[in-house]
């Protein structure tokens, strides 16, 4: 459904944009619908320039992103408007992605005015509370509420009811429980995989690979811009291929199983080297499983 | 005995009146002892680590004492705690990556730093410089400016900085949660080797990420609402928890290997009392599936088994 090829992308840095930048190199994914598509890295890995990308929040350098075959990039503001419908993104910190000064249900008031404007108000609101519901939010609990009023796992599940007025395909999920506490952030991440159920397809970027473990079915894992393993999320992490998949699941920290327990060293990787030439190319290594060779 | 609390309050002045923070914490602290306290926000883990070294403007000491190597901290006063600060208690600061002055090459801010101690730079330099190296850092960092370091690095040279006079109380608020994988890990594991090597005799490790803690603390002590709720090796609480709450957390971890088919993670529903009017009795009661009449009361410290304390009716001795 939502399919990204060859895509690169480069920022300009430095004083006037001297430099270059390279983020994202020649990266291939796609995300079916009812599917939970996780990208994981480090920080600088490139991973939250993909979403911005499919967001159309930010350029694509070469390479296409398609929705359903049709090329997303907008043309102009009402075709962007268009592509909204299908595609909508949660981020990171719930509190400061809603104005403090309003009543945080306005988010749904402005998808109103912009999309819905004939939509009348009984039957908006008959809407808006089914949509609360299957985001496990009690109406009467969260609407006519100012943000800080309401705690981190409301705020992200109001932000995903938004997403899912619009009646989306694809919800880009940039690490939207990374903020929230251990024991709130298990609803938010139940509720994606439910929507899941329900055939949405979602990219989830995380840096925090139990949590890709836990709900997606497969799995990118990006360093340095490109992608180095990809596959079927149970495959990848019994058995992952890449020296630097490797170090990553190694020093994920578990409970019930010390790091001096068996003390791995980190494998010696290749440097950060030139980010202009092509990646190395992923090889197939297992059914449904590619890694990047060397 | 490196530390000693004993019911240690400290509240927030706001507007509507005294939050209260830290209710009534008592615990203590062997030499050479990582004791991890771990908790959801809000529950006073932080206002706990900074209430051992430097109360902020709202913060107010209302009672309890702390006694480190047999001297009592002077918590309510700022000044005289200036004396027992960086050789008795150090501290990482949550976001160490900005605890360093931009304006200075790091060699200068940290000469400045010891100045202040009235101890010398140059006696401590080659010292400084082993200790970066240990951490993986060259000599050359001390004439950088803390912008051109990433962000791993930066907080490198913090924990060395924050480790040089040898204090014997560190606290390490947080000090792994804005860091990658494998970052994590290299700084947790730093952080044993300063115990280890004698920089630090003892040590609390504040952190939300309770399967981090358990890595590399001896002890683990979970807070609720202002409240220890329960201590115990951390061995222990992972393995055979006694309080709901530990119960509740440790069920909503995802691991690798779990994956939603096989098993659906449960959240604790509700949300912590809110500490302006603290309920009485047991401040989990409200989100606990295991509550009573009796909770309504306050619930007993119970030594489960040598070293596992619980502060619930329900714990089965």
């Amino acid at each position: 459904m939502l399919e990204l090829k060859n895509v690169w992308k480069s920022y300009r840095v430095g004083a006037l944009g001297s430099k270059r930048l390279v983020a994202v190199r020649d990266v291939s994914i796609d995300v079916a619908p009812g599917e939970v598509l996780s990208v994981v890295g480090e920080s600088g890995s490139g991973k939250t320039t993909i979403g911005k990308m499919v967001l159309q929040l930010t350029s694509v350098t070469r390479g296409s992103i398609t929705l359903d075959g049709v090329d997303v990039t907008a043309k102009g503001h009402a075709q962007r408007k268009e592509y909204y419908r299908n595609v909508q993104g949660v981020f990171q910190d719930p509190f400061s992605s809603y104005n403090p000064i309003f009543k945080a249900d306005r988010v749904f008031e402005t998808v109103r005015e912009s999309y819905f404007p004939q939509v009348g108000r009984q039957e908006w609101r008959e809407k808006l509370e089914r949509v609360l519901q299957s985001v496990r939010l009690d109406p009467g609990s969260v609407l006519g509420k100012y943000p800080h009023q309401l705690s981190g796992g409301q705020l992200q599940r109001m932000l995903i009811a938004r997403a899912l007025l619009l009646d989306i395909k694809v919800l880009v999920a940039d690490e939207i429980i990374s903020m929230l506490d251990a024991s709130t952030r298990i609803d938010v991440l139940n509720l994606l995989a439910e929507l899941r159920e329900q055939g949405l397809g979602v990219l989830f970027v995380t840096h925090d690979l139990s949590l890709a473990n836990y709900i997606s079915e497969r799995v990118v894992i990006m360093r340095h811009g490109a992608v180095v393993e990809m596959g079927e999320t149970g495959k990848v992490f019994s058995d992952p291929r890449h020296p630097y998949s490797r170090n990553l699941l190694a020093s994920v920290p578990q409970l019930h199983r010390k790091w001096s327990d068996d003390p791995v060293e980190p494998e010696p990787l290749e440097p950060d080297g030139d980010r202009e030439i092509d990646p190395p190319p992923l090889t197939k290594v297992g059914d449904g499983h590619w890694a990047a060779t060397g | 005995m490196t530390l000693e609390v004993e019911d240690l309050r400290v509240h927030y002045r706001t507007v509507k009146g005294d939050v209260r923070a830290l209710d009534g914490v008592s615990f203590s602290l062997a030499d050479g002892e990582i004791v991890g306290l771990a908790g959801e926000s809000g529950c006073g883990k932080t206002t706990l680590g900074k209430s051992l070294i430097r109360l902020d403007g709202r913060m107010r000491h209302v009672g309890g004492t702390a006694v480190l190597d047999g001297d009592e901290l002077p918590i309510g006063d700022d000044r005289a705690m200036n004396a027992h600060r960086w050789k008795g208690v150090s501290i990482i600061p949550q976001y160490s990556m900005s605890a360093m002055n931009p304006t200075r090459k790091i060699g200068k801010m940290t000469a400045e730093l010891l100045k202040s101690r009235g101890k010398s730079y140059r006696a401590l330099k080659d010292e400084l410089v082993r200790r970066l190296e240990l951490v993986g850092l060259s000599e050359k960092v001390l004439d950088n400016y803390p912008i051109e370091l990433s962000g791993g690095m930066k907080q490198r040279v913090v924990m060395v900085l924050s480790t040089l006079l040898d204090p014997s109380l560190l606290i390490a608020d947080e000090v792994t949660s804005a860091l990658d994988v494998t970052n994590q890990k290299a700084v947790a594991e730093t952080l044993v080797k300063f115990r280890d090597m004698g920089f630090v005799k003892s040590m609390i490790v504040v952190t939300h990420d309770l399967s981090l803690v358990y890595q590399i603390a001896d002890t683990i002590m979970v807070m609720y609402a202002g409240r220890i709720v329960e201590k115990a090796p951390a061995e222990t609480i992972i393995k055979s928890p006694k309080h709901p709450y530990t119960k509740a957390l440790i069920g909503a971890l995802p691991e690798v290997g779990l994956e939603y088919g096989d098993e659906r993670l449960k959240s604790i529903p509700g949300k912590p009392p809110h500490l302006l009017n603290p309920p009485t009795g047991c401040r989990f009661r409200d989100r606990c599936p295991l509550a009573s009449e009796e909770c309504a009361e306050e619930p007993p410290v119970v030594a489960v088994q040598d070293g596992h304390e619980v502060a619930c009716w329900k714990a089965e001795v």
